[in-house]
């Protein structure tokens, strides 16, 4: 990167990006528990809900100050809460709903505000309200101003290292806009919140019931983690809009939440999804010339469906190979099984037969093939043999299939012309109990229907 | 609003609908569009689909946007309301669709897929959109217009199609009441009796697409969940009925658009969209206050009754307990209680001792006698049948002897009767007495 490059990148990127990663991480962080406690749509109502606060307290005090703006929100972020209970308690409806009744009026509220005459002066419009100001973020002086603006008289006689830090001071920190350092303070806070309540968090969040039992009052963390995200969603609202605050208290959770099963790698895992698209969407977006909000909307968007398809653990292509593997598994052990029984009575059959004898599908063809190939059938003519690697093969399936069938039989109670489907799927995938084999009393020599049990 | 910019007779020749031809075009397709609103988001409401229907209208953003861009990169106007709509409920659809693939092939749970369709989809639209403004025929392509909904900008043409999808959608919605009826009520049922779940649900969503995306010009993305919302949520507060639900739910609904159009007609500044959302949840705020069972106010009062109702019992009691030398020594009531028992004619103030106590007038009595007998039956009943303790039946007696119905006191003393234990030899008089 030139240096020119990299200079105009420090002006009018720089500033945008970081409050980009600010937000993107104190939502994503957030989000996690959010996304455990099935309470995802509360961040869509808060987020949605903050605008009537933000405007009607400056309609109120008719001062932009942060801190009246946020409390202005805060406190409708509060009345959203309260009131979604109380509609949920007498209204008789499910929960979305009532939480749909409360945003969409709130923010109705916030809207007709807003376009009044008297807030325009605001300069809050509406549509950056959804998708935010990020390239109106700018130094507070201009980059050509950028010298020691340092009064000589009073930097006499002070440590050189001291003048470093003045000069410091004046160059990178005051002319930082005050978004950035609210944005900031709220992605210290969130981070302070959940790493000093984690453990109460935690058990809040997976089971209430045991959190009050342990002396945690489940009621205090839930409103807590409401405070935490309204902050989060007032501090970055006006930077990156309310989709965007929505997306990331969602999307860098759930997304981790297809990756891992353990709650603090999913938070590191939301936090770096959460940097990969606060940056990947702004460059993204820079490069394409179009809205950042929005396009690191769709980038979280984008990186879940890929982790959906695609995550080692959870990923749909993983569940279809599993499926598939078992699939295979199992019409291998179905044809050892066949040939097994015949090899019990000395019959034969060929792989013709053997196809028609179990509906002839393709996955059994495919299996005998693979069966052959590992050496656990061979060919004699036209006639399907087992080798004795086959024959051992073989008769473990069809001990596992007699033994389910003795206990179904012996303990579940199942009459005995019913329980060959059952032990059919289950020879596949489960042991027998324990209880069949250790018990002495039950004759593990022959299963129900007389036929003998081969040993181990 | 102290300076209304019109007047009187204006704002009645809006409202009778004696206005400017596309005026009246417009007020009478939101009012008709708010009914079918009502009527179809009763049903999305009862089948736990409120949200999924927000996610659906901010999913048409990126189908308005491609939609215009599509037909602007083939050289046609962009801005044909029809295209835009078929567009809007293309992706409207997907989104819907996704939903149901996050839910079906991930382990994630319905509120985040409705979130993250909701949020996602508007991000591309709102990518689309900043390349339609950059686009050469962007600037007046005002498809922002459809994100908070502007009457002002619909010709009567625009309101016409409208309404009349509004009236279509209503009736298909009363052809298929029962169905509809039943497959919100017990899934299950409806799958016994042979109807086919699945495709209910499609003409249910196919409906709220309809809505959606006919409403969107005049009430925006953001906005028109609330049209399919606060209708029958507000509905709900007055009835537990079906079809008075549905009959309620859409006057809510019309009485919101036809007054939100009217209004945003009148002072053309007001964004129409969130006037009628506003009118919607007045009502809705109004029903939750008043409605004569649900309301808040009922609420409130019943609860005040019932507090008021034990107060009296406890001092009765009390009194009662007192005059049998078999108190447990609790304070009497407040004065202000004691007066109001007064007023009712069950104590009188001792006159003739002058200390200012209050006795039992004999109505006051046969209260506090009842009252009495109630708490040592269910106190006998706990002993005998729910193997509590004597020295532990006492708390909870407390609070259930206030509510015993004369069916239930009738039960316990047969119940007890069986066991040869009448009322009047009953221990507990002693052991609370003794314990005083």
């Amino acid at each position: 990167m030139s240096s020119s490059a990299f200079q105009t990148f420090l002006i009018l990127d720089l500033l945008a990006l970081l409050a980009a990663i600010f937000a993107a991480l104190s939502c994503g962080l957030l989000g996690n528990f959010l996304v455990l406690r099935k309470q995802s749509l509360m961040g869509d109502a808060i987020s949605h809900a903050v605008l009537p606060g933000l405007v009607g307290a400056f309609l109120i005090t008719q001062s932009r100050s942060p801190g009246i703006m946020f409390v202005g929100a805060a406190a409708s972020a509060l009345v959203t809460v309260m009131l979604v209970e109380l509609i949920k308690r007498l209204g008789k409806v499910e929960p979305g709903a009532a939480m749909g009744v409360v945003f969409s009026i709130l923010f109705a509220l916030g809207v007709y505000l807003l376009e009044n005459n008297a807030a325009r002066s605001v300069d809050l419009d509406a549509d950056c309200v959804l998708h935010g100001n990020l390239q109106n973020l700018f130094w507070t002086t201009t980059p050509s101003s950028w010298s020691p603006l340092l009064d000589i008289q009073s930097i006499q006689g002070m440590p050189r290292a001291a003048i470093e830090l003045l000069v410091f001071r004046d160059r990178f920190i005051a002319p930082v806009p005050y978004q950035i350092w609210t944005l900031l303070g709220t992605t210290i806070a969130v981070v302070l919140f959940i790493t000093v309540l984690f453990k109460e968090l935690r058990i809040a969040s997976f089971d209430a019931g045991i959190s009050t039992v342990q002396g945690i009052n489940a009621g205090v963390i839930h409103m807590a983690l409401m405070t935490f995200v309204a902050i989060a969603a007032v501090a970055s609202f006006e930077a990156v809009g309310s989709i965007l605050v929505i997306a990331m208290l969602i999307a860098p959770a759930a997304t981790a939440r297809l990756l891992t099963d353990r709650l603090v790698t999913q938070i590191l895992v939301s936090a770096v999804i959460a940097l990969i698209t606060a940056i990947g969407g702004y460059a993204l977006a820079s490069f394409m010339g179009v809205n950042a909000a929005g396009m690191m909307a769709s980038i979280s968007g984008a990186l879940l469906v890929f982790v959906m398809i695609a995550s080692p653990s959870h990923g749909i292509v993983t569940k279809a190979r599993n499926q598939r593997r078992l699939g295979n598994l199992v019409a291998i052990e179905d044809v050892l099984g066949s040939l097994y029984r015949l090899w019990e009575t000395d019959e034969r059959t060929t792989r013709a037969g053997l196809l028609t004898a179990s509906g002839n599908s393709g996955r059994m063809g495919k299996a005998i093939d693979r069966a052959i190939a590992s050496g656990l059938i061979t060919l004699q003519g036209s006639d399907l043999v087992l080798t004795e690697t086959g024959i051992s093969q073989g008769a473990a399936v069809i001990r596992k299939h007699r033994l389910w069938e003795g206990y179904l039989v012996d303990q579940a109670g199942i009459s005995p012309d019913h329980v060959h489907d059952t032990a059919e799927q289950l020879e596949h995938l489960l042991d027998p109990p324990p209880s069949v084999i250790d018990d002495q009393s039950t004759d593990i020599h022959t299963d129900p229907h007389g036929k003998p049990i081969p040993p181990k | 609003m102290n300076d209304l910019p019109v007047s009187f007779s204006e704002i009645l020749e809006t409202l009778t609908l004696r206005g400017g031809v596309n005026t009246n075009a417009v007020i009478l397709g939101t009012t008709l569009l708010g009914i079918a609103a009502g009527v179809i988001g009763s049903f999305a409401l009862l089948r736990k689909r409120s949200l999924t229907a927000d996610a659906l209208s901010h999913a048409t953003l990126p189908g308005i946007a491609g939609a215009f861009l599509i037909a602007t990169a083939l050289g046609y106007s962009g801005r044909s309301m029809p295209l835009l709509m078929l567009g809007a409920a293309i992706t409207g659809v997907i989104g819907v669709a996704c939903i149901h693939l996050i839910l079906h092939h991930s382990r994630l749970k319905e509120d985040a897929a409705i979130g993250l369709v909701l949020s996602v989809f508007f991000g591309i639209g709102i990518v689309l959109l900043s390349l339609v403004q950059n686009s050469k025929h962007g600037g007046g392509a005002g498809l922002n217009h459809y994100i908070y909904g502007q009457t002002a900008a619909m010709t009567h043409k625009d309101a016409q199609l409208m309404g009349a999808i509004g009236v279509f959608a209503s009736l298909i919605a009363i052809v298929m009441l029962k169905e509809f009826m039943v497959v919100c009520f017990n899934e299950t049922f409806a799958r016994a009796t042979g109807l086919r779940v699945w495709l209910i649900d499609s003409i249910m969503l196919g409906l709220v697409v309809l809505i959606t995306v006919s409403g969107l010009q005049a009430v925006g993305i953001i906005l028109i969940v609330a049209m399919l919302i606060i209708p029958p949520a507000a509905a709900r507060f007055w009835t537990d009925r079906l079809w008075r639900l549905v009959l309620i739910s859409a006057l809510i609904g019309g009485l919101s658009g036809y007054a939100g159009a009217s209004i945003s007609a009148l002072m053309p500044r007001k964004p129409a969209g969130a006037v009628i959302v506003l009118v919607a949840g007045a009502v809705f705020l109004l029903s939750m206050l008043i409605a004569p069972t649900r309301g808040v106010i009922a609420d409130s009062v019943r609860r005040l009754r019932l507090r008021a109702r034990i107060a009296i019992d406890h001092v009765l009691e009390e009194l009662y307990e007192r005059e049998h030398g078999a108190s447990a020594g609790h304070p009497i009531g407040s004065p202000v209680l004691l007066r109001l028992i007064a007023l009712r004619g069950w104590i009188t103030k001792d006159t003739q001792k002058s200390t200012g106590q209050y006795t039992l007038t004999p109505a006051g009595r046969t209260q506090g006698q009842r009252i009495h007998r109630n708490h040592l039956l269910w106190e006998q009943y706990l002993v005998s049948y729910a193997d509590i303790a004597p020295t532990h039946v006492d708390w909870s007696v407390d609070q259930v002897e206030h509510v015993l119905t004369d069916e239930l006191i009738a039960e316990l003393e047969a119940a007890l009767s069986k066991r040869g234990i009448t009322v009047d030899q009953l221990p507990g008089t002693q052991a609370n007495g003794a314990s005083a």
